[in-house]
């Protein structure tokens, strides 16, 4: 316990407090609308191309009530989010096995890592045609592009934390008369679990990125969708609406992910 | 326990020759422990006996059974301790209970009374990294104790403590041993560590390890009286103890000598 105390302590020194990160973000975020509101306010810029604050806070308030494009925004950002679980739960459950098993076995890593290294350069947007062309407007096309993005970092992630599994664990569990099942639960997965875990974050943020991406082509409702439904009636204030959902959601997922990040590090002893 | 043990390990396509016709047997209940200059093999004997290395040639048996990989019968105890993080101090303890499926009851019982042994009340559900190293290594010698196994390996178990640390964790091995005999082989550089734990010592020489030779120790102990020394300091005092000490110091010298120029050859082959 005191040596945890020492080392935040140390830590202090150079880096802000938590209240003085906190002062420091809200001050630039002020400060961006601050300068945003000028900008728009000040007649240098019509406001079709860019529409100030509080008109994006009134249209915000007003597609909360009022349907537009078949739904509520908060209703697209349901049908957002559910895409992005779905594709992003499918991208974890097969991806962190796979780079587990890589990291593991060297012959899956030899027959899985040519394929996957070729694949993976390829943009989740460059997957569109194929997801319109196999799936037309259902599910199965925006999943396909979510998971195209959200795959690669579990892969890589969980290949890189399976490889960096110190030998004296796995040695003093042999030792203590665990079996092979046993010694991949309780301590191969465990072990590479920090690292695993920061692959989920960069993962997730792949994901959401992606997914806005297939919404723009081929679905009918979600913040992308709003978002082009917008573009095509000319009403900027939507676009940037849609836009900030997609800033918040996404901010939303990262925090949320980044405290299980720091958790696992913390129990772990990590240094973060 | 070891016969006419050969380890070669092959470094850049060169065989290196680690460890060459080491014999020697551990008693029942006995504690033996080996010294030796860093890099002769003392580490591989070890591994060897756990079931985590294996001979080139020669054999290497725990009672009858040759050894063929690892098993609770023999606990290893780690310099770097090797708890697992992300398990409680009462989990880490009672890890090998599970793995040999005991009821969580009998296991909480058994994990009790050793938490009690080792001093770690209070700590049952603190994780391994918030302990000092002189508590983590409690914990990684209650966990190999709560096995009940039949022989315990120690390789150079506390050389990642501190000087004082260490004497402490000396005094407490010597009691619990003197409590709870095991057979026990103990890896070890210092030779005050050796001379004041062990029964017996098994002297290496510089890589090829080879015996230089095997001290007696216990008779010296048991006709000199040290157990009724309760501190080591008044122990490490004693005129039969500095003996000891400086013949062993004098074996290792020997060899490292004879063996300089060698040593540099082969660095830079």
């Amino acid at each position: 316990m005191a040596r945890l105390g020492a080392r935040s302590s140390a830590r202090s020194k150079g880096v802000p407090s938590g209240s003085e990160l906190f002062a420091l973000s809200t001050l630039g975020l002020l400060a961006f609308f601050a300068v945003w509101y000028g900008v728009a306010s000040s007649g240098w810029v019509p406001s079709r191309f860019l529409p100030g604050p509080v008109v994006i806070a009134d249209t915000i308030a007003r597609l909360s009530d009022h349907p537009y494009a078949g739904y509520t925004i908060e209703a697209h950002t349901v049908a957002s989010l559910q895409r992005f679980g779905l594709g992003f739960g499918l991208a974890v459950v097969l991806g962190v096995p796979l780079g587990l098993l890589m990291g593991w076995y060297r012959w899956v890593d030899d027959v899985v890592a040519p394929l996957f290294e070729s694949v993976r350069f390829i943009a989740p947007i460059a997957w569109v045609p194929f997801a319109a062309l196999w799936f037309g407007t259902g599910i199965g096309g925006p999943i396909l592009i979510i998971f195209s993005g959200a795959f690669p970092p579990c892969v890589i992630n969980a290949y890189r934390g399976a490889r960096q599994v110190d030998t004296v664990f796995v040695e003093a569990a042999q030792t203590l008369g665990a079996g092979g099942l046993r010694i991949i639960t309780e301590v191969l997965v465990p072990a590479a679990l920090p690292s695993i875990v920061a692959g989920l974050r960069v993962s997730a943020g792949l994901g959401w990125q992606s997914l806005i991406g297939a919404e723009l082509i081929v679905v009918s409702s979600g913040v992308g969708y709003l978002m082009v439904q917008g573009q095509t009636s000319l009403q900027t204030p939507i676009v940037m609406s849609a836009m900030v959902a997609i800033g918040v959601v996404g901010f939303v997922i990262d925090v949320a992910l980044r405290a299980l990040e720091s958790a696992v590090q913390r129990s772990w002893g990590v240094e973060p | 326990m070891f016969t006419n043990v050969k380890r070669t390990f092959r470094r850049r396509d060169q065989e290196v020759l680690a460890l060459d016709d080491v014999s020697f047997e551990v008693g029942e209940k006995e504690f033996v422990a080996i010294v030796g200059p860093s890099g002769c093999g003392k580490t591989t004997l070890l591994r060897m006996a756990a079931g985590l290395d294996f001979p080139t040639s020669g054999s290497v048996r725990v009672g009858d059974r040759e050894v063929s990989g690892p098993g609770p019968d023999r606990a290893v105890v780690f310099q770097q301790f090797a708890l697992f993080p992300w398990k409680t101090v009462e989990e880490n303890i009672g890890f090998g209970l599970r793995c040999r499926g005991m009821d969580a009851d009998a296991r909480s019982r058994i994990v009790a009374s050793y938490v009690e042994l080792m001093g770690l009340q209070g700590y049952e559900r603190a994780y391994p990294q918030q302990l000092s190293g002189g508590m983590q290594q409690r914990v990684a010698i209650a966990r190999s104790y709560a096995l009940d196994p039949d022989v315990l390996l120690m390789d150079e178990p506390f050389g990642a403590l501190d000087a004082q640390t260490r004497v402490v964790m000396q005094e407490e091995l010597i009691k619990l041993c003197r409590v709870n005999p095991r057979t026990a082989l103990f890896i070890t550089h210092s030779v005050e560590e050796a001379v004041y734990l062990a029964d017996r010592v098994v002297v290496l020489t510089r890589r090829p390890g080879r015996i230089r030779e095997i001290l007696d120790i216990a008779s010296v102990r048991r006709r000199e009286g040290w157990d009724t020394h309760d501190r080591i300091e008044e122990v490490m005092d004693l005129e039969s103890f500095v003996h000891l000490r400086t013949r062993i110091w004098r074996l290792l010298r020997e060899r490292q000598e004879d063996a300089a120029p060698a040593g540099i050859a082969v660095k830079s082959a």
